[in-house]
């Protein structure tokens, strides 16, 4: 183990990281405590500067109240749930398949096709911006939930196939061949055989997937544009623009809107660093 | 003999089948759009009327546009400064590799900036730089200096912006880096102990060569991260002031949506693609490599 363990070391060393372990990740969470804080203020208190200081008044329950009573931040919820929750399963879905052709059948062209799910992975959204804008408005999907369904299933479908063909690569063989010689079609052991196995994998695959399209604020802003199907994201920074000075408002939205995925990561962290690191041992 | 040839065409056509549908939405919506994006460039075209071909036209404008330097040097900076999430989650992640009670709590709140969508990042640091009651003025105060209005100065904006997008991406690379080290080679760490290698030497000599694969990773997210720098830039200062926070990214955004340049604004994209490419084609070669042996 490195660095050597603190048990062997000195007393004063084991004092003073004990010490320094809660100060370090208290500095490191101050900007978020700050947001935190002015959440719970009045504005008269924010004018007054009272930045640190006990809340002259508590507005916890007024001011969260306020983001959802006069503003859409509820629709936006909901919205962000709707584009999220189908993306999620498409876009493993489709993946899996893929990602198991990839990984058990040997055919000319494997390679490329992989190299080029992995690559289409990197590319900077604004390449593609301008005519997936357009083929979006010719569809009459523009400023619909399906626009960022559709789009965002297409994109993530790259990086979850090459997260399920390297967790497939490594699933025995000799698995499938027994199957066969059963005389199991080749649609069987993808629904016998693989889909049970990835189970594993789907729960990491499936908790970034949500991370990554909760967060998206880009194609937020380039694929929609009402009220009625804006993400959260496009949402919040709408809002911004309206509550101009309100902090205490701003801050207790962006803390709604946040709450999901940092719930859904402190529920499922293992799955979730599990599926992040992946390739970080190896490659 | 008729049913095996038939039977063994249709067990090759199988990988395909189970590829099509990615294939062809993946084709749709990201490879095919690549190309049209270079071919629009070579246009003027304002999104809704007709294309004139004007062959490199826009990549001549973009020479002489003072905002195309400034959003080139700015992705410059991007990728000078982010890096430095690199060495600093090493550092966080030795810092926090220790068996003390609590510790998986600390690392999940060390890690967790990361789940935080960047527009949420953008506004709590909007509000830690805030000129009049924000919290970085009060820290600077105790040490007698005047408020700095990091976001409106031209000159320190930039920075003020990477500072908050090395805060998630730290995150980030610590874990990778906790995972690595919790993988290193016990045998090792040991043997080099006992020839007397320890602190510094036993970290760059031991440590940091079997922490490779972390490391290559961390760069990599790190440089992409760097070049998709928008979200920060835009919920922070919107490019301003003046421009000056601007990156390529963001640019192209600006040019075809407000300014309906669409021909203009797939230059910029083109620009920030082919040096993209050059990080793409790294890491494809790498990873290929280590695929076939």
């Amino acid at each position: 183990m490195f660095p050597t363990p603190i048990q062997q070391t000195s007393r004063l060393t084991q004092i003073s990281y004990k010490v320094a372990l809660p100060l370090t990740i208290l500095i490191w969470l101050l900007p978020l405590a700050a947001i935190m804080m002015t959440s719970v203020r009045s504005i008269a208190d924010i004018n007054a500067g009272n930045y640190w200081g006990w809340p002259e008044q508590w507005m916890l329950i007024e001011n969260y109240t306020e983001v959802f009573a006069r503003t859409n931040m509820g629709r936006y919820l909901l919205n962000s749930v709707l584009v999220t929750v189908p993306v999620m399963i498409f876009s493993v879905g489709l993946a899996t398949m893929a990602g198991f052709a990839l990984a058990k059948y040997k055919f000319t062209g494997r390679i490329a096709i992989f190299a080029v799910f992995i690559g289409g992975n990197f590319v900077p959204f604004q390449i593609l911006m301008i005519p997936v804008r357009d083929l979006t408005i010719q569809t009459g999907l523009y400023d619909t939930i399906w626009a960022l369904i559709i789009f965002h299933t297409a994109f993530q479908t790259g990086f979850c196939t090459l997260f399920m063909r390297n967790f497939i690569v490594g699933l025995p063989d000799e698995l499938f061949e027994s199957c066969r010689l059963e005389g199991a079609s080749e649609w069987q052991i993808f629904t016998k055989i693989v889909l049970p196995l990835v189970r594993p994998a789907l729960a990491a695959l499936s908790v970034l997937i949500f991370t990554f399209i909760w967060n998206d604020y880009f194609w937020a802003l380039v694929l929609v544009q009402s009220d009625e199907v804006r993400p959260i994201t496009a949402g919040i920074s709408a809002l911004r623009g309206q509550w101009l000075a309100s902090w205490q408002l701003i801050s207790a939205g962006s803390i709604v809107a946040a709450l999901p995925p940092v719930i859904l990561f402190f529920a499922m962290q293992r799955h979730f660093i599990a599926g992040l690191t992946l390739g970080a041992t190896k490659g | 003999m008729q049913e095996t040839s038939g039977q063994s065409r249709w067990h090759a056509l199988t990988p395909w089948l189970f590829m099509l549908p990615a294939m062809l939405l993946f084709a749709v919506y990201v490879i095919i759009p690549i190309f049209q994006s270079i071919w629009i460039s070579f246009f003027d075209w304002d999104g809704i009327g007709d294309k004139v071909f004007i062959g490199f036209g826009n990549y001549a404008e973009l020479l002489e546009d003072p905002q195309f330097w400034t959003s080139l040097w700015n992705n410059v900076l991007w990728l000078i400064f982010y890096m430095l999430a690199v060495p600093i989650g090493l550092g966080v992640a030795l810092f926090l590799n220790q068996q003390v009670l609590g510790i998986r709590a600390v690392k999940s709140l060390f890690f967790f900036p990361f789940v935080i969508s960047q527009v949420i990042v953008g506004v709590v640091f909007s509000w830690f730089y805030d000129p009049s009651s924000g919290l970085l003025q009060d820290i600077i105060g105790v040490f007698g200096f005047e408020p700095l209005p990091i976001l409106a100065s031209e000159s320190m904006a930039t920075y003020g912006i990477i500072a908050a997008g090395l805060w998630p991406q730290i995150a980030y690379t610590m874990i990778l880096y906790l995972t690595g080290l919790n993988n290193l080679s016990p045998d090792q760490i040991e043997a080099a102990r006992m020839d007397g290698a320890h602190g510094w030497s036993m970290l760059w000599k031991v440590i940091i060569p079997q922490l490779r694969p972390a490391t290559f990773i961390a760069v990599v997210v790190t440089v992409i991260g760097a070049l998709r720098s928008f979200d920060l830039v835009a919920t922070m200062t919107g490019g301003g002031p003046y421009g000056s926070t601007s990156v390529l990214a963001f640019f192209m955004y600006e040019q075809s949506i407000f300014s309906y340049r669409m021909g203009y604004g797939a230059a910029i994209a083109t620009v920030l693609f082919l040096l993209m490419l050059l990080y793409i084609a790294f890491f494809l070669w790498r990873m290929l490599r280590a695929e076939r042996g």
